[in-house]
């Protein structure tokens, strides 16, 4: 031990210096932080720490789309975080107002791309209700079933990335090959892999394939030992358990004055469903509960989306044996193509074809805000219509922006590693949320 | 670059038996080990997701490591739309992969804009940074990202070792030229 | 889908048409839903009343309209926030226009939190100055960008090429 002590004043700086580096010069003077008596004398406010800037994103493996989170840490702590978006824009408000209505269709399959069909039904029964169109009740079911799927379909990703960001791999596989045999029943109905494009106003593209309700029904076998599986790997793990449980915190005031809606609010304890709230295409008929969290932290969100997967499998075996026959597409020659035969052979028929085709669907002038519960929230469309086949405007209400918008004071006082299980948490999706 | 700088001789012909032997095996090397930064945006990072995940199986060809750091990929697979905002970060995380290095662009939007064809959607990655194959598809199936994976493998095999003779399909925007 | 809507919008606007008076200019109740179109003067204390009198609650969107193209029309924007009240499950909208060459509008960021990104995304797509915002500033288009993309006369393929990603050491300074 040498009798030279440190005079830690040096390394300090005062107002307005800049912070003298420790150099090879103290080498030579003997101060050794590993001696015993280096920390005598300190206290934590001595030690002179730097605060890092440190940039969480666009391109980062945990974050599911490119946002950015640009924190100030002091050492695992998130100090400040700010958060950018817009990596994804791409102008759908702007381009819509181009397209005829059923041109948008596509878009608004890439709003929310892990469950197309549900933005497909909710844009489409926003135009239907637009123009005073009743649907007809085998597409009312059929929308019904498939919305349904996709929820099982877009919380597998939610949660199983999430817990993959977390740390644990082998839950994401089990979830995902579930998925794919859902995938496969989608494919084999509409023909595409993830964006559906499967409804119209009006309607849907077309009927059922033959044999399709028995494809559900075995492919729906097969998600309750995958939800099994990683319940029993994650439910009462020690380690996921000390990762989420206390981890983004909100109560169910603040939830709902930042907007949440969907999963996210029912963990904070407020049970706002549209499904039992408003009721629509026949909810109110099939037996099902709304799964409400208590704490508002990231494991009740995780166990949320958990168990509504359960609740949507309950609706999808009352539903799948109860689809009425009849047409698809209801007889209402504002917005339905006629049959070709009669486009063939009929005058008015051809006429009506070609104004379809051309001028497209026409609601009357007008505004209307129209939502729907999808996996993530309430994504409603506020739709202003000037009378032709193009809308004026079309906005989206997108659920999970009002969810990014807490993640900024959700993050700020907590750690680097929280930022990952709250931000999987509220399941972002770039797609709805820059639309 | 490297091997074979160091085991033979600089020479421009690339002709002789050590010489075409090494380059099979850094050939085969590099193509059996493409280790893909996904740069995944949009939807096409869920079929992604997807040609990795155990039905489709993309581990066959060596690409199951996906790498995030640019350090230590030599893949960049650009899944998504790229916007005016993230060109700029797309040309980053180009410059900062070390050589050789292949671009795939996947899916419409990628390609060329897709539908969106607006004020915030850049019409192509291939103003930003050389791309080797391009994926048609909205999105494009799993298969066929192996399909351009196996594509971008036979080009590997065309290519001389030393030096790669960088692709370009359309004029890189100004802005980004590499200086 | 009405339940008793009808009643309590009724109810509603007969209260709001007694606290405001003519500020109250007309309401909207095509399809079942209600819009109170208001003067752009009391649009605040009109929300404030919905929230606080009302449970008004959760503000679900805010619309900005450019209404160039539409017939009837008083000013170039108008400005839509959509409410709804978790305890009594009933929607209405306030909406209010707003002219080209003042766009002031004070602030909803006081009554709900939501309002933040939902004012800035109005701002950044047609222009209106939410006069109390803490950090008014771009959204989701780059920092480099100029214009206002969602008003009519932007043209819909100018699209503006961006060199550098933004700083964004002025965010970590919002308060909260």
């Amino acid at each position: 031990m040498s009798d030279k002590t440190i005079n830690i004043e040096e390394f300090v700086p005062r107002e307005g210096e800049a912070r003298r580096p420790y150099s090879s010069a103290d080498f030579d003077r003997d101060i050794d932080p590993a001696r015993d008596d280096f920390n005598e004398g300190l206290t934590l406010p001595d030690i002179n720490t730097e605060p890092m800037y440190v940039n969480i994103g666009p391109t980062h493996p945990a974050t599911h789309g490119t946002f950015r989170i640009y924190a100030r840490l002091d050492g695992e702590t998130v100090e400040k975080a700010g958060v950018d978006i817009g990596y994804l824009h791409r102008g759908f408000e702007k381009i819509a107002e181009y397209k005829q209505y059923n041109q948008i269709i596509p878009y608004t399959d890439r709003l929310n791309y892990c469950s197309g069909l549900t933005n497909n039904v909710a844009f489409c029964k926003a135009v239907e209700r637009m123009m005073g169109i009743e649907i007809t009740e085998r597409t009312k079911m059929i929308r019904l079933i498939i919305m349904e799927i996709q929820r099982i379909m877009d919380h597998m990703i939610c949660v199983g990335t999430t817990i993959v960001d977390i740390g644990a791999l082998t839950n994401f596989w089990y979830f995902y090959n579930a998925r794919d045999k859902l995938n496969d029943l989608l494919e084999a109905l509409t023909g595409a892999r993830l964006t559906y494009s499967y409804t119209r106003i009006g309607g849907l593209a077309w009927d059922l394939p033959a044999g399709w309700r028995d494809d559900v029904k075995a492919a729906i076998k097969e998600v309750p030992s995958a939800i099994a599986d990683v319940r029993g790997l994650v439910q009462k793990n020690r380690i996921f358990q000390d990762r989420t449980r206390g981890v983004g915190v909100i109560s169910a005031e603040d939830a709902i004055s930042f907007g949440w809606t969907g999963p996210c609010l029912r963990s904070t304890g407020a049970d706002l469903d549209l499904r039992k709230v408003r009721p629509y295409y026949g909810y109110e008929s099939f037996d099902f509960d709304i799964p409400v969290g208590a704490n508002g932290d990231a494991f009740d969100r995780l166990m949320v989306r958990i168990a509504e997967m359960e609740e949507s499998l309950k609706i999808i075996h009352q539903a799948i044996d109860r689809v009425p026959d009849g047409p698809i597409n209801v007889d209402d020659k504002r917005v339905t193509l006629p049959p070709k035969e009669k486009v063939h052979t009929s005058m008015e028929a051809l006429i009506n074809h070609f104004k379809l085709v051309i001028d497209g669907v026409q609601p009357p002038v007008g505004r209307i805000y129209d939502a729907t519960e999808t996996p993530n929230g309430e994504l409603g469309f506020y739709i202003i219509s000037d009378g032709s086949g193009h809308p004026y405007r079309i906005k989206v209400r997108p659920p999970c922006f009002y969810a990014m918008n807490t993640l900024k004071f959700l993050v700020e006082g907590g750690m680097v590693a929280d930022i990952v299980a709250i931000l999987g948490g509220l399941n972002v999706v770039a797609g709805e949320l820059e639309r | 670059m490297g091997i074979d700088q160091t085991l033979l001789p600089a020479t421009k012909d690339e002709t002789g038996i050590i010489t075409t032997r090494l380059d099979e095996i850094v050939r085969w090397g590099r193509k059996n080990s493409l280790w893909p930064l996904p740069f995944g945006t949009a939807c096409c990072a869920i079929e992604f997701m997807g040609a990795v995940s155990s039905k489709f199986d993309i581990s066959r060809f060596g690409a199951e490591l996906v790498r995030f750091s640019p350090r230590q990929a030599d893949l960049v697979l650009v899944a998504g739309t790229i916007n005016y905002k993230l060109a700029p970060v797309l040309k980053r995380i180009y410059d900062q992969m070390a050589d050789p290095k292949y671009v795939i662009s996947m899916g419409a939007c990628a390609c060329s804009g897709g539908f969106y064809d607006n004020y915030a959607t850049v019409q192509g990655i291939d103003q930003i940074v050389p791309v080797d194959v391009f994926i048609p598809g909205c999105p494009p199936r799993p298969e066929a990202i192996l399909h351009a994976i196996m594509k971008l493998q036979e080009r590997i095999d065309t290519e001389p070792v030393t030096s790669r003779g960088r692709p370009r399909r359309h004029e890189v925007v100004e802005k980004f030229k590499d200086n | 889908m009405t339940r008793n809507d009808t009643e309590r919008h009724d109810a509603l606007v007969l209260e709001t048409r007694s606290r405001f008076g003519d500020k109250l200019l007309s309401v909207d109740r095509s399809y079942g839903d209600c819009a109170l179109i208001v003067d752009l003067g009391v649009v605040h204390d009109v929300l404030a009343f919905l929230k606080n009198a009302r449970r008004f609650d959760l503000l679900m969107d805010i619309t900005g309209i450019d209404c160039t193209n539409l017939p009837a029309h008083r000013e170039r924007f108008e400005l839509s926030y959509n409410l709804y009240s978790v305890p009594d499950d009933l929607r209405v909208r306030v909406e209010t226009a707003v002219p080209e060459l003042e766009m002031n509008v004070p602030t909803a960021i006081d009554l709900w939190k939501s309002a933040n990104w939902a004012e800035r995304e109005a701002f950044e797509m047609f222009g209106f100055n939410f006069v109390g915002h803490p950090c008014l500033k771009r959204l989701l288009t780059h920092h480099e960008f100029n214009g206002f993309p969602l008003r009519k006369d932007y043209p819909l393929m100018a699209g503006q090429w961006c060199s550098v990603t933004s700083d964004l050491s002025d965010e970590l300074n919002e308060p909260r």
